[in-house]
């Protein structure tokens, strides 16, 4: 089967007028698995229902493949399968603006960019995984003790500051104005000057779990991020190969959260 | 405050040892019993949709909220101690099953000579090796009179493995170093996955005495005395910081709830949340009354004729404390018991190795692996070592999934981002294997706990606060083991590798294991410890305390199997002893 997959026009959108296209064309092979004959879903996804809801009007619009199709995760990570004729999948945002959520996508594609290894954080959907992030409870610090003060001490104890992640982002992107204009080489070297921030190194992470993580959180769309590695998902059993494969590559066939037959190639 | 009607028995938290505790107590009397667990209710079917490495790997699902309560740390007592904001050194359980639910299962004896650490030490050593400011102390009890209560809770849970001295015959293939059993493991030992296999083959050809890791997780279908089925693992690798959603890991959920939910005397109340222990403080004759505790805001004092705490070393300690029961540690007048001997364990990574053929880490369980005991405390000859006692070296095989593992690379590679560092991460992704070191961790006057002066939790009351940091003794055993590791990787045949920096400072920022012990420790004597070897308070002769926070100091082993064998015990005392003549089992 053809292994292609084409995020073509990936952009951002701010429901009443379109902006602009803020993405290259990009094309890349990868070890992709699409079905071909995705079953076509009605296009009224969760998201946009739950967009209207909310009255939200930002949205980050991503093409749906050319071949196939991909699959995308609700809000409540109903899985969604896009055909080719579908054509455009709105994403609504939940935390960045439409401008920031371009930054961060274009900053997550340069920590893990799509090159000859492979897709990378903007073909897996990392920046709809980290608005998600940013917006619920870890964006604000609802699982961290926050009582004051609010000391600094040895390393050893760890992040003392009052920043939540949300706020350390907001800070964080307001350096990188203009970073989605500037060409790869520039852009690189951005990066590398906040390299040593909290910012980053919360970019970096976030970045990796948006690659990685079940489908069902937004990001690893169509499970691309594991069939990079040749990570499984969560499968049942592993009774019958744990003690077997010795030395050689046993790689089966990825699964997800939610997953029904028909999600992967199987 | 709302006072509700009085109980037998009133259980502070509904881990492993409470759950066991209440078990016990539920089949063998007509007590009436009450567990308070101040988290929600959990049980096997919960788990059936969270092999979800997001959720429970790296946003903790399973650990206690960090928001509501946590501990301030500091090095010494010239540092002023800050709260960690964020979980990391260490796990915390919370809800029904405690810490139980997410473990490792990894279910090892602790050698004999760890219960008499300090007599022993002293015998083969003299008192010269002991570390200067060691606080090191017999338990009051010996594995022979513990080895009945093992054996016990191994049928309880199903314990997998390969018996290495049965009734003092060694047995090739099992840990030859480890105490006499009394029986085989009731079940054969889990499946070896490929990096724990190439461990085995080459730890044998360099002399050493590797043995499966010991495991509360089945090897095969098995039903337990108390009729408990449960099925076989299946290796799925979402384990540790999981809960199983089949039961093959045994979880206070799926082999003690079942056996107390058809006895109608005990009852699991969630959602209580216990801040004081009540008591009458009236000299030789003083009696606990009961607990207070908050629900939804509003408070209840629990009355019971008899108390037991069983919520954990960190919180058995602090109620102890918030509550005025016993006196506090002081460590500079080396005064008062509660809270002392604060020990965790050394247990961290000392090598990773990057191998050239791919290892299928994503298969596996939590206790699936390989150990060598030939470090071990006992078995070390430390005539010409700089640091006495040792412990275990595992290569693990608990399941690995992309976002605990993703992006460790050689040092050759300078970057951790961009084309170059992914291209390589992704290639080594699968080639990576850490082997895992678990020494003794000594118990020193200057480890300690106490209330912090400054941070509240959620209802007000002061956070613990933990005076922690490792001594030389601690370090050289890292040193060692990295040595140790490095020659053990490179004859696996690895490619590469990173080794361990060793132990600096404690560093709250790294998990290292939840197995901090201390606090409220039993022994011989009410100078030196809380409670005595039946673990029962030794002013209040009516309130016990389960736990972790009952060890003098750590042992190499995982700590869970001492406990659940300590709590039998116990609960053997109170049955036969103690309802029908209360007081105290044991003197001083």
């Amino acid at each position: 089967m053809d292994r292609t997959i084409d995020m073509r026009n990936a952009k951002v959108e701010n429901g009443r007028s379109k902006s602009e296209t803020v993405d290259d064309v990009f094309t890349t092979s990868a070890p992709l698995s699409v079905n071909q004959e995705g079953e076509k879903l009605a296009f009224e996804t969760p998201c946009d229902h739950l967009a209207k809801q909310m009255d939200r009007r930002q949205f980050v619009v991503i093409s749906a493949a050319v071949v196939g199709g991909v699959l995308l995760c609700g809000l409540d990570g109903s899985a969604q399968r896009v055909s080719a004729e579908d054509r455009i999948v709105h994403i609504p945002l939940h935390f960045f603006d439409p401008d920031e959520a371009a930054t961060v996508m274009a900053a997550a594609s340069r920590i893990f960019p799509a090159d000859e290894s492979g897709p990378g954080a903007k073909e897996a959907g990392v920046v709809v995984y980290i608005d998600r992030h940013l917006a619920g409870p870890y964006g604000s610090d609802g699982h961290r003790y926050t009582q004051p003060p609010f000391e600094s001490g040895v390393r050893e104890l760890g992040y003392q500051g009052k920043a939540t992640q949300a706020e350390i982002y907001r800070e964080g992107l307001k350096g990188l104005a203009g970073f989605r204009l500037l060409p790869t080489a520039e852009q690189d070297k951005a990066l590398t000057q906040i390299e040593s921030t909290l910012f980053f190194s919360l970019l970096r992470q976030h970045t990796i779990e948006g690659m990685f993580c079940d489908p069902v959180h937004g990001g690893n769309v169509d499970m691309l991020g594991w069939q990079l590695l040749g990570f499984p998902g969560p499968r049942m059993s592993n009774y019958e190969d744990v003690d077997k494969h010795f030395g050689e590559a046993f790689r089966p066939d990825q699964v997800r959260l939610g997953g029904h037959p028909g999600d992967t190639e199987e | 405050m709302k006072t509700l009607p009085s109980v037998d028995v009133v259980i502070v938290g509904g881990g492993w040892t409470g759950l066991l505790m209440a078990k016990e107590l539920g089949s063998r009397t007509t007590a009436s019993v009450v567990v308070l667990e101040r988290g929600g209710p959990r049980k096997t079917t919960d788990y059936f949709n969270t092999m979800d490495e997001l959720e429970n790997y790296v946003r903790l699902r399973m650990i206690q909220d960090f928001s509501s309560e946590t501990v301030t740390l500091r090095h010494n007592d010239r540092q002023k101690a800050l709260p960690l904001r964020q979980a990391g050194t260490f796990l915390p359980g919370v809800g029904t099953g405690g810490a139980g639910e997410h473990w490792g299962a990894v279910c090892d004896r602790m050698s004999p000579d760890s219960f008499e650490l300090l007599s022993k030490t002293v015998e083969k050593y003299g008192s010269k090796r002991l570390p200067e400011d060691h606080a090191i102390q017999d338990w009051g009890v010996t594995y022979d009179e513990i080895e009945p209560f093992y054996s016990r809770v191994e049928k309880l849970i199903g314990a997998s493995g390969k018996a290495g001295n049965i009734n003092g015959t060694k047995i090739e293939g099992g840990n030859v170093f480890e105490g006499w059993r009394s029986s085989e493991y009731p079940l054969p030992p889990t499946k070896i996955p490929y990096f724990s296999a190439l461990f085995d083959d080459t730890t044998k050809k360099l002399g050493y005495h590797p043995y499966p890791s010991p495991a509360a997780t089945l090897s095969a279908p098995y039903v337990n005395p108390d009729g408990i089925a449960r099925p076989g693992c299946t290796y799925c690798g979402f384990c540790e910081r999981y809960g199983c959603m089949i039961g093959a890991k045994a979880q206070p959920t799926n082999t003690l709830m079942p056996v107390i939910a058809k006895h109608k005397n005990v009852s699991v109340r969630n959602g209580a949340w216990v801040r004081r222990v009540v008591f009458d403080k009236t000299g030789r004759n003083a009696k606990s009354r009961g607990v207070t505790y908050v629900d939804s805001g509003q408070e209840f004092f629990q009355p019971a004729d008899l108390v037991v705490l069983a919520s954990w070393t960190l919180n058995n300690t602090r109620l102890l404390l918030l509550s005025g029961v016993g006196e506090p540690y002081n460590a500079s007048t080396e005064t008062g018991t509660v809270g002392r001997n604060l020990t965790h364990q050394v247990s961290f990574s000392p090598v990773l190795a990057f191998f050239e053929k791919p290892l299928n880490r994503f298969m596996g369980s939590g206790a699936a692996g390989v150990l060598i005991g030939d470090f071990s405390g006992h078995v070390l000859d430390h005539a010409e070592l700089p640091f006495i006692r040792g412990g275990t070296l595992q290569a693990p095989s608990h399941g690995y999934g992309p976002l605990g593992s993703f992006g460790a690379v050689p040092n050759s590679v300078e970057t951790k981002w961009g084309s170059a560092w992914k291209k390589t991460a992704i290639h080594y992704y699968d080639r990576a294997g850490r082997l895992a070191f678990q020494g003794e961790h000594l118990a020193y006057k200057g480890n300690f706990m106490d209330l912090d002066p400054t941070y509240t939790d959620r209802n007000g009351d002061p956070l613990l606060r933990m005076t922690l940091d490792w001594r030389d003794n601690d370090r050289r055993m890292a040193d060692f083991a990295i040595a140790k590791s490095i020659e053990i990787v490179r004859a696996m045949g690895a490619t590469d590798f990173t080794p361990s920096r060793g132990l600096e400072s404690y560093d709250a920022r790294v998990y290292q294991s939840s197995h901090l012990q201390g606090g409220t420790i039993m022994g011989k004597s009410p100078e030196t410890s809380v409670v005595n070897p039946y673990l029962q308070h030794w002013q209040l002769s009516n309130l016990f305390i389960l736990g972790g926070s009952t060890f003098p100091q750590s042992s190499s082993a995982r700590p869970t199997l001492a406990m659940l064998a300590l709590t039998c015990r116990t609960a053997d005392a109170i049955v036969d002893r103690y309802l029908k003549a209360p007081g105290l089992l044991a003197g001083s």
